[in-house]
């Protein structure tokens, strides 16, 4: 799972039909700090109702995504798990 | 999922059997503020109608099969959606 930071979300009117009512987020891969960047951003799908800023547990991976969110045919491959509320 | 920009199209006329009928297109991945970096890729389009110009958002590993109308054709990045907007911060910003 992937430590990332929310900074925002993506508006699609023409999608997937199964990722119609879905909220895709942009996530920034962050260090234990919450603050460093990791990489380059992507896309999930939000599980958990995240917001912005948030601290966030991602998934970058197709079973994962699929078991969270759909069915074991759906083309899902990236989810947001859990918000963080400490690291110690 | 990733943001991309459509660059342009690619036709194949001889192609696995199951990769008949699959559109495919030439991306150019984009970052959270829509500039681009890397080198350019291909990828399928399940009847999205995605274009040259669109931003659009894609998927890779053995999902990108899954959005296909035939599961398990093999491709190894597919788009899933076209995007109208990215409302994105930078990391500083979100963290003032």
């Amino acid at each position: 799972m992937i430590l990332s930071r929310v900074l925002g979300n993506v508006v699609s009117s023409v999608q997937h039909p199964i990722y119609e009512g879905t909220k895709v987020l942009v996530l920034q891969p962050v260090t234990a700090d919450g603050a460093t960047p990791i990489g380059a951003a992507f896309l999930a799908v939000d599980s958990v109702q995240a917001g912005d800023g948030d601290l966030v547990l991602a998934a970058r991976e197709g079973n994962a995504a699929r078991q969270v969110l759909g069915t074991s045919v759906d083309p899902f491959h990236a989810v947001i798990l859990g918000i963080v509320d400490q690291i110690t | 999922m990733e943001l991309a920009r459509v660059i342009g199209t690619v036709v194949a006329s001889q192609k696995y059997e199951g990769l008949e009928g699959v559109k495919l297109l030439l991306l150019e991945a984009l970052d959270e503020q829509l500039v681009a970096h890397g080198d350019p890729f291909v990828a399928c389009d399940h009847d999205m109608m995605a274009g040259p110009g669109d931003v659009v958002a894609w998927i890779g590993g053995r999902e990108a099969t899954l959005n296909q109308p035939e599961h398990f054709v093999p491709v190894d990045a597919s788009i899933v959606s076209i995007v109208d907007d990215v409302q994105a911060r930078t990391l500083t910003e979100v963290l003032r």
